[in-house]
């Protein structure tokens, strides 16, 4: 076997790989249960490329068969169901863990300086999992899926000029049609699953090389020869981390984290499986009730919401009294997001040293995303619209605020050593 | 590197050339990739013209016509309703219908050919959904108007002639389409007036 594998090294990096990215590669000790929602979220995209592969074996994807071929799925095919299913619910338990990834790295500073280019391609990431949901969420061809999409669709409309042109160019029709059907599952199916897992490539990549954050937000990476041999961590880390630093307060991502991320994942899977099998339709809000009727041009649902995690940028859509604004308005409040590595002008980057104000500013920001989130699907009303007002100037706010205190804000001194 | 006989030049003008060419090519490949997600032939033959039997709708009335897909409302106006549509114009975005939202012909106070027919896309323009019609209990919407159309989508009001009313998300009054009436009691859809 050694010499198989000293065939394999000669021709490959294998076990160089290996050590470079799991067995040797320093992880912070004082991870939390914040820092294991990334694991979880490629163990759910682990979940939708298989199910997902499996559920073209079934699904048509055409106007006219497209509704009939998912009943065929959750009715005839065997286990069908459950595939279906596994899907649905990866969905949400993708945003859900998504959500918990961003908002960890948002609490601890994990975008501020070296790590925005890595904040940008999770970003990134984020950006194509919503395509992605968006065109997955057209495929049942039901009448949700059809009017949710046309809602969205029209939104290119308010583009000046251009704007009706494009959006007969992206359905390809007059209307929603086939047409649109067949490239979004084209889209679903095989462009976007290969940008993602390109992303989550560079993702990671770039995570190994500025390393991970921690919760107090300082480095476990000190300049070569700073620090006396008896305080650097004991364990052998591969050279390509110890060439260049002095490496303290850090533990090998395998066995210390896979270890703990298997308990995360043991949990998760037992929650994701209590929802899979007794609430798949998670009340509504994982698969909407209008759905379960074929698509229908010719009548809209009485009240079209988007899936949840639609919710926040819906509702900042709808609160906006014009539609090209309100479009703008949709998409600036993701590409805040993208900028917020320097809308923070500030070098501590965990809250923990940071102002009571920044404390107050991200608890406001995390109530009014929430607060967005639900509304986002609710019936429009002139009490949800007064508070989604609300929400939006306070998400807006975060970004406008962070960057005013930021730059001379009173924190205070950031422990050299990570506090266990 | 430095004692290797380059000649700068020539690299740098092969360089150009082929970046050039290459771009050129992407330029060139990339007009089928993004020309076949316009309409097929056989989408736009499905947008050919509808006719309807308008001799039977009840004063008051509204049927739903399929155009392009799209629904498309005719409704029958009473004559109460006529005379009700100049009484809100205070309250309406745009009472005279100057934005092009309908052809010429049917730029008038009715919004029509025929005074007692409205036709017009079911379609929401601010998101595309179709706004229901409300006959006669349309006050819990705007009060003092009887009928209108309400969009359940984001809330967006119509009067009577597809005029949308102030302080609602949709920007433009509902679109007329191209129509025109070839005999007494037939509407055309999607032909104007003196056309085919």
């Amino acid at each position: 076997m050694n010499s198989f594998m000293a065939w394999i090294e000669q021709r490959l990096p294998f076990m160089d790989s290996m050590n470079k990215h799991a067995m040797q590669y320093p992880a912070p000790k004082n991870f939390n249960f914040w820092y294991v929602f990334g694991v979880l979220a490629s163990v759910i995209l682990v979940n939708q490329i298989v199910t997902g592969i499996w559920l073209t074996m079934n699904y048509e994807p055409s106007g006219e068969g497209a509704f009939a071929s998912v009943e065929y799925i959750m009715r005839d095919v065997d286990y069908g169901w459950l595939l279906r299913y596994m899907h649905s619910t990866g969905a949400s338990a993708f945003f859900i863990v998504i959500y918990l990834h961003m908002f960890r790295g948002v609490i601890y500073g994990s975008y501020q300086k070296p790590r925005e280019l890595l904040w940008i391609f999770g970003m990134l990431i984020y950006l194509v999992l919503m395509a992605e949901a968006f065109m997955g969420y057209l495929l049942p061809w039901g009448n949700m899926s059809y009017w949710g999409a046309q809602v969205i669709i029209s939104l290119f409309g308010a583009i000046p000029v251009i704007g009706e042109e494009l959006t007969i160019w992206i359905k390809g029709d007059y209307v929603i049609s086939g047409a649109t059907l067949n490239r979004f599952f084209a889209l679903h199916v095989v462009a976007l699953p290969l940008v993602l897992v390109v992303l989550v490539f560079l993702h990671i990549l770039a995570l190994h090389e500025v390393g991970s954050n921690n919760p107090d937000g300082n480095d476990i990476k000190k300049p070569k020869g700073s620090v006396p041999l008896e305080e650097q961590s004991k364990f052998e880390f591969h050279e390509q981390y110890t060439k260049k630093y002095d490496i303290v307060d850090a533990i090998p991502f395998h066995p210390y984290y896979t270890v703990k991320d298997l308990v995360a994942i043991v949990i998760f899977l037992i929650l994701f499986s209590w929802v899979m099998f007794f609430a798949p339709e998670g009340g509504g809000y994982f698969l909407e009730g209008p759905n379960f009727t074929p698509a229908n041009g010719l009548k809209t649902p009485e009240h079209i919401a988007p899936v949840w995690y639609f919710g926040p940028f819906y509702t900042v859509l709808r609160v906006i009294p014009d539609k090209l604004i309100g479009m703008i308005g949709m998409f600036a409040a993701i590409g805040m997001l993208f900028a917020l590595p320097w809308f923070d002008r500030g070098i501590v980057r965990s809250f923990r040293y940071r102002s009571k104000l920044h404390l107050f500013n991200l608890a406001q920001f995390a109530i009014c995303f929430i607060a967005l989130g639900v509304l986002g699907t609710m019936a429009a009303s002139e009490l949800a619209n007064l508070a989604g007002r609300i929400a939006t100037f306070g998400y807006f706010g975060f970004f406008v605020a962070l960057w005013i205190y930021s730059k001379d804000e009173k924190t205070k001194p950031v422990p050299e050593r990570v506090t266990g | 590197m430095s004692n290797v006989p380059v000649n700068n030049g020539r690299r740098r003008f092969l360089t150009a050339a082929t970046s050039v060419v290459g771009g050129a090519g992407v330029v060139g490949l990339a007009v089928p990739f993004i020309g076949s997600w316009n309409p097929s032939a056989r989408a736009k033959a499905a947008g050919a013209p509808v006719e309807v039997n308008v001799s039977k709708i009840e004063p008051g009335q509204l049927i739903r016509a399929e155009w392009r897909g799209k629904p498309v409302y005719v409704v029958r106006r009473t004559e109460d309703t006529l005379n009700s549509l100049a009484k809100h114009d205070d309250q309406l975005r745009d009472p005279k219908s100057e934005e092009a939202q309908q052809p010429e012909y049917a730029t008038n106070e009715y919004r029509s050919i025929k005074p007692e027919f409205l036709v017009a896309l079911g379609v929401c323009t601010h998101l595309g959904c179709a706004p229901t019609h409300h006959k006669g209990d349309f006050e819990q919407h705007v009060s003092g108007i009887k009928d209108g159309f309400f969009c359940p989508c984001h809330g967006s009001k119509f009067d009577m002639a597809g005029r949308v009313f102030q302080g609602v998300p949709a920007p433009l009054n509902l679109v007329v389409p191209d129509h025109s009436f070839p005999t007494d009691g037939t509407l055309l859809i999607g032909v104007a007036p003196g056309e085919a």
